[in-house]
């Protein structure tokens, strides 16, 4: 299959604000928590804050949904000059690992030599996770919206529950995603939950929407990172060792599209993360197999939905996740280590570019917990509406 | 124990548009209804402007049974109305229509133990008031069942 992204095109910086918890950001703005991001990101790079010409978004450049970063603040903000592109990827989340996949093709095509992708979040009384209620009705959400399925763990954890039903999942497997997560996080000053998390804490834990517990909900979080991408050429003479970019897809299936919305997916889709065909045509584009990456970094905005990504990319057979989680393969040590910043659910919650970070430094050997030589990292978007995404980045 | 509840009603709202209203004044009449193609027969659900499998903009609202069989479900305890109505416990619910293809419905479950639900249940529709005088298909067990 064609893919005339590999290896063209590096991300060569990455910025980061402290991550906050929801609320506490304040008095900074969301333009402000961006610029420092990329201020951050272009120190990192070597590289001037005006070289940047370029801004790929992603959830509809409407970061949080509510808040904007905008390229037209933000330009005016740090004074960047003139720029060659400014684009979003469509929707929500699930286009955040592909972001790094338009700022390819705007440097592919010649149109920008440095590109920004960002998210800044800034939930303030915006919070996401009850984001579904607090719209007025559409037509469509009204076949949804009156069941009381205000945020997107509802619809999680009906399909989590479905799960449990074809395959004898148990609240165990969650558990042990939501403690591995906790204990990559506990070591790392980036990350807003350190304390320790017990099975009987979470066994005991608070239910939301059954089967998912407080736990397997992500964190609340504000802060914003930057993350900065040129060419391969460019690449090598910057400050940074380069992390190449292999292969990156968005986009997804018409039977995945329906999941957040009305739960009309066929039976194998409806208990997957609707990642399966985004796995199939990265691993085409890229040569490259489940057994040839050294780190995960899924999308784990719920607990229920890293083990369903980590069928859908092809780390254990589908429907035998909940057992492949539960013998330790996440772990550290595991056969597939995944989220080792903490992620979503430990670490902090800026919609998936935190997970492009810890890629980042990963694939340098900079790493807080660092997978010894990892050398090729999935970086995942969603589960959420269409797009969703994946990159394979490499060292 | 705890019977699940409906969404208490006046907090309820509903938009419409053309290809959805026929599917709001049968269910307002107490009537379960569901779009089917009037070319190639295929159901959808949500009522939208062409069937996904042939394109045709024909549609017959076929009359259903009410009859229902739980897909998956979740049961929660928080207030759906923090601030404005108080902790209560309901089901969000997918149900199958057999009458229907198979499409399926995002409803409650209302009148059960959340410790009896099992999926692939029987269930039958009822119809809940919610705001503007509109209804909302609510499910429960089929009786005897």
């Amino acid at each position: 299959m064609s893919n005339p992204l590999y290896r063209k095109v590096a991300i060569v910086g990455v910025g980061a604000t402290p991550y906050y918890r929801r609320g506490e950001s304040q008095p900074q703005t969301i333009t402000e928590l961006a610029g420092k991001a990329i201020l951050a990101a272009a120190q990192d790079a070597g590289i001037s804050v005006k070289d940047i010409d370029g801004f790929a978004h992603y959830s509809g450049g409407g970061s949080g949904h509510n808040n904007f970063a905008d390229t037209n603040l933000i330009m005016e903000a740090l004074g960047i000059p003139e720029i060659g592109f400014t684009a979003t990827l469509t929707m929500g989340g699930g286009g955040s690992a592909a972001s790094i996949g338009l700022a390819g093709a705007a440097i592919l095509a010649g149109d920008a030599k440095y590109v920004v992708s960002l998210m800044a979040l800034q939930q303030g009384n915006n919070r996401l996770g009850v984001v579904l209620g607090a719209k007025p009705p559409t037509p469509e959400s009204s076949f949804v919206q009156p069941a009381g399925m205000v945020g997107p763990g509802h619809a999680m954890a009906i399909m989590a529950r479905r799960h449990m039903h074809k395959y004898g999942t148990r609240r165990e497997a969650f558990a042990e995603i939501a403690i591995t997560h906790r204990n990559h996080a506990m070591v790392r000053p980036t990350s807003l939950q350190k304390k320790p998390l017990t099975l009987e804490a979470y066994m005991s834990a608070r239910m939301i929407a059954e089967p998912l517990c407080l736990y397997d909900y992500c964190l609340e979080t504000d802060g914003a990172v930057a993350v900065i991408s040129t060419s391969a050429e460019r690449a090598r003479d910057l400050r940074q060792k380069p992390v190449y970019l292999l292969g990156s897809v968005h986009g997804g299936r018409r039977e995945w599209g329906r999941s957040f919305s009305w739960m009309n997916m066929p039976d194998d889709i409806f208990t997957s993360a609707g990642n399966l065909s985004i796995a199939r045509l990265l691993y085409e584009k890229t040569g490259l197999t489940p057994q040839n990456i050294d780190v995960a970094l899924l999308y784990d905005h719920f607990s229920p939905l890293v083990m369903m990504q980590l069928e859908d990319y092809g780390f254990c057979p589908v429907g035998e996740g909940g057992p492949f989680v539960e013998s330790g393969a996440i772990r550290m040590n595991g056969s597939i280590p995944v989220n080792p910043h903490g992620g979503n659910l430990s670490e902090g919650y800026v919609i998936g570019m935190t997970h492009v970070r810890e890629a980042v430094e990963q694939l340098r050997g900079t790493a807080v917990n660092q997978v010894k030589g990892a050398g090729l990292a999935l970086v995942t978007g969603g589960p959420a509406p269409i797009p969703v995404s994946g990159i394979i980045l490499g060292s | 124990m705890t019977r699940a509840q409906a969404i208490p009603g006046e907090h309820v709202r509903i938009a419409m548009d053309a290809w959805t209203e026929p599917y709001w004044l049968a269910a307002k009449a107490g009537r379960l209804v569901a779009p089917r193609c009037a070319i190639c027969g295929t159901f959808r659900m949500p009522p939208g402007p062409f069937c996904p499998e042939c394109q045709s903009q024909q549609i017959d609202w076929a009359e259903l049974s009410g009859e229902g069989v739980l897909f998956s479900f979740a049961v929660c305890h928080r207030s759906p109305f923090p601030g404005k109505v108080a902790d209560f416990t309901y089901v969000p619910a997918v149900v199958s229509l057999p009458d229907a293809g198979g499409v399926r419905l995002v409803s409650n479950l209302i009148d059960v133990e959340p410790e009896s639900i099992r999926i692939d249940m029987p269930l039958q529709v009822v119809f809940s008031e919610i705001a503007g005088g509109w209804k909302v298909p609510l499910f429960r067990p089929t009786r005897g069942s």
